[in-house]
């Protein structure tokens, strides 16, 4: 091991603003070599941020970079590479069309007479790739290999060069259990030789598991840094969402408040669709929180859409307040007071390139019709309104959608639904992706709405969370409703359902 | 299944299409009409296409980097011009070859360094590029300018005795080895490389440390190099310089290298592919020309039809790709 008080990067005094955003203000950051430092942060804490100045991608309006004592200044990711600083990005950044050993040897290749030695390139490649225990043919096409694979192929890269700093920005989102041992036995591997290894995941246990060193950031500020042993999990998350974890028992106490026992609102009698899910009936009440709870495919979403109208139902009615509606499509539900906030939400939701305040205003402009302008007062009131009420970050209306982290995106989406003020809110997977903090806020927000009378249909891989957050909980398994239970139901029983451990009829009681 | 088994029909299919669409319009030409399956007929596909085998080689380069050079029909006029009126006022061969060379690389080099400096698209930048070069000539002069140089036209004249009494020209040498270059810098150098990893995934191959900018703005020097000396050779074959020589040839090397089986959209595609499509285009016009009584316009109705075939061809091999 190298000696431990001589940083090879020191990173000091690092700003760096965006267009409407103070991606990062005024921070430190130190990495010794022979160790894994983990950075820690929300979404749109301004981690990636750090590693892109640190890699050359992005320059800082200010502070200065040390790499081994020498003050450095990347223009592109290249110089940063020859100078020993290797990379491995969240989405796999390879080019597809070429063979997995030009991938990871590609500007480093080896030569012959002036040209590429196309064979000992291979050879090469397979050695890289069998030290890190992954055996497939360097001369295949790397689009021919799962994603998971093509992740490995970036990391073979990575340390194809005698690399000294290496940093893994999620590397461990695509990987399976398995992979992820391998990986991590990889980073043993070289941080026991004296590599420097920056470490970005959001599951915890993997960072408690690898990391020697942390650095907490919170919205674009340096929070601390610490040893990992000196820094337990809890105080890790308050470090990270810079409040008191109190809020979540919050919205237990909240959600046992309300027993509902509100008009019906929606009522599903026989409602199918052929091929997506099977008849069922479901009611709704006004001011309740109703859980939807299954596996991916059991038909969550599919159930969803046919309350919104986006699919059409081939059998069974909906009654909203008690008369029959029929859906034409979403506008007829939209008009009938329901909203759906989709779980794609780049797709489908947000225009990216709007500011805050346009896409807040659009869904309530296309209800007013365009011959009746929003007023502009009325716009920055409920803009206003909005960006406290959701604590959307920055708070500032005019900022682009696109440049907002996962979570304030979620936000901004759910928000744009909220100004039409709607009676029942859908919300497919509204915390996925999202960090702890944004993830509290917007179950706190799903009980507030509630308890002020909006009807929420709230579907959710997490069960944790839908047991949580519900008063009741419909199971769905195999594109069909198997059960209804109550909200005080445990975890335990939910999943003992879906697994189809136990009979419905059973429980249902 | 091996990786290899997997791999090698999907990558080399377009072009393996090509040749057997080569061989086939042949085929259709020597069952046709006698002495169509002659040696000569061959070489003179090449010798009446050199300068058009030379403008897709560059052009492969720019499709391969996913861009696109509109300007190379007019640069081949403007080189026409300049050699002619150059040759007229006196100048010495060797500096005419020079200057034109210069220009037409020159020309590639600025609209390369707009289109990646100010991240404009390349179609816009080289059709501005195309009205330039074409309104270049018309200054050097608005009439045809004949070339009545006696080395030029010894170039022009000369031929090269093949075995079996096959003559080609000095064009069809020049040609060749240009596509032979093209080959060696794609395949076997890190520019090269490059340039298809900018075809590819631009984002991935600049974090992959590649020197993209190089790539992106080399390709359009390339296409400006290989389009003077194209107009070099159209030089030689029309021995004259003129503002309205090769309108539209810029369409016919698209053309040319989409039919050789390269993707529009960058990445994917091979020199040789290239040239069989430029050999394609040759065919068919010769096969009209046998024929003797269609109009030549009916080459651009094949050539039309051709084309669409091989976008739906290519887009039916994306497809699966992208799905899995």
């Amino acid at each position: 091991m190298t000696e431990p008080d001589t940083p090879i990067v020191e990173m000091r005094g690092i700003s760096l603003a965006f267009p409407g955003v103070k991606a990062l203000q005024d921070v430190d950051f130190r990495l010794f070599p022979g160790e894994v430092h983990a950075l820690m942060g929300e979404n749109g804490a301004g981690k990636s941020t750090l590693i892109k100045t640190l890699t050359g991608v992005h320059t800082p309006d200010s502070g200065t970079v040390q790499l081994a004592g020498d003050t450095v200044a990347f223009a592109e990711p290249a110089q940063a590479q020859q100078a020993g600083i290797s990379t491995v990005y969240q989405e796999v950044n390879l080019c597809a069309n070429l063979t997995v050993a030009e991938n990871i040897l590609l500007g480093r290749e080896p030569r012959k007479r002036g040209g590429i030695d196309f064979k000992a390139m291979r050879t090469q490649a397979a050695a890289v790739l069998a030290r890190i225990g992954v055996h497939i043919d360097p001369a295949s096409i790397l689009d021919t290999h799962p994603i998971a694979v093509q992740q490995l192929v970036a990391i073979a890269r990575a340390i194809a060069i005698d690399c000294r700093v290496l940093v893994l920005d999620e590397p461990t989102s695509s990987l399976d259990a398995g992979e992820v041992a391998e990986l991590f036995r990889i980073m043993r591997v070289l941080r026991d030789e004296g590599v420097a290894i920056l470490f970005v995941s959001h599951f915890l246990d993997q960072v408690y598991e690898i990391a020697d060193r942390m650095t907490v950031l919170r919205n674009g500020t340096l929070v601390g840094e610490h040893l990992t042993k000196d820094l337990d999990r809890r105080s890790l998350i308050s470090a990270m969402i810079g409040r008191e974890l109190g809020v979540l028992e919050a919205i237990e106490d909240a959600s046992e408040r309300h027993k509902v026992s509100g008009p019906v609102l929606v009522q599903a009698e026989g409602l199918g669709r052929r091929g997506a899910i099977a008849p069922f009936d479901l009611d709704i009440r006004a001011g309740e929180v109703v859980g939807l709870a299954g596996l991916l495919g059991s038909g969550r979403t599919e159930m969803a859409r046919l309350l919104f109208g986006a699919d059409k139902a081939t059998e069974g009615r909906l009654l909203v307040d008690g008369t029959p509606l029929h859906l034409r499509g979403p506008r007829s539900a939209i008009a009938a007071g329901i909203a759906f906030c989709s779980e794609d939400r780049k797709g489908e939701g947000l225009v990216a390139d709007l500011s805050i305040r346009d896409n807040l205003v659009l869904a309530m402009q296309a209800a007013r019709g365009w011959s009746r302008p929003v007023p502009r007062k009325l716009k920055d009131q409920l803009v206003e309104k909005y960006l406290k009420a959701l604590d959307i970050r920055p708070a500032n209306p005019d900022a682009l959608v696109r440049t907002l982290s996962g979570g304030n995106q979620q936000k901004v989406l759910l928000a744009r639904w909220l100004v039409t003020e709607p009676r029942l809110l859908i919300l497919d997977e509204p915390t996925r992706g999202i960090d702890i903090g944004a993830k509290a806020q917007i179950q706190q927000l799903v009980t507030t709405l509630a308890s002020e009378g909006t009807a929420v249909l709230f579907i959710s891989a997490e069960m944790e969370e839908v047991v949580r957050i519900a008063d009741r909980i419909v199971v769905l398994r195999d594109r069909q409703k198997i059960a209804e239970l109550d909200g005080g139901s445990s975890i335990d029983e939910v999943v003992g359902l879906i697994a189809g451990e136990q009979l419905p009829e059973e429980v249902a009681s | 299944m091996t990786a290899l088994a997997t791999r090698l029909p999907s990558r080399f299919l377009p072009v393996l299409a090509t040749v057997v669409l080569f061989v086939l319009t042949f085929g259709v030409g020597s069952g046709l009409y006698d002495g169509f399956a002659s040696g000569q007929v061959i070489a003179n596909l090449f010798i009446d296409n050199a300068f058009l085998i030379v403008l897709a080689a560059g052009m492969t380069f720019v499709i391969l980097s996913g861009g696109i050079d509109l300007s190379v029909g007019s640069v081949v006029a403007l080189s026409t011009m300049v050699t002619a009126s150059g040759l007229k006022d006196g100048w010495p061969l060797p500096l005419v070859v020079i200057a034109v060379l210069l220009i037409g690389s020159t020309l590639g080099l600025l609209m390369g360094l707009v289109i990646h400096k100010f991240d404009i698209q390349p179609f816009i930048v080289t059709l501005a590029g195309m009205f330039l070069a074409r309104g270049l000539c018309f200054l050097i002069s608005v009439e045809s300018v004949s070339i009545k140089d006696t080395t030029f036209r010894a170039i022009a004249t000369a031929v090269i005795e093949l075995p079996g009494g096959v003559t080609i020209t000095y064009n069809v040498i020049i040609a060749l080895v240009v596509v032979a270059v093209a080959l060696y810098v794609l395949h076997r150098t890190r520019f090269g490389r490059t340039v298809y990893a900018v075809g590819g995934n631009e984002q991935s191959a600049l974090l992959m440390g590649l020197k993209t900018a190089r790539a992106k703005v080399g390709v359009y020097v390339i296409s400006g190099f290989c389009s003077a000396l194209a107009g070099l050779l159209f030089s030689l074959y029309m021995l004259s310089g003129y503002g309205l020589h090769a309108v539209g040839m810029e369409l016919e090397a698209i053309a040319a290298v989409v039919i050789g089986g390269t993707l529009l959209a960058g990445g994917m595609g091979y020199v040789l592919g290239s040239l069989t499509g430029v050999l394609v285009l040759g065919t068919i016009q010769t096969l009209i020309s046998f024929q003797g009584t269609l109009s030549s316009w009916w080459t651009k109705i094949v050539i039309g039809a051709l084309l669409l075939v091989f976008i739906a061809v290519q887009r039916g091999l994306i497809r699966p790709r992208q799905t899995t």
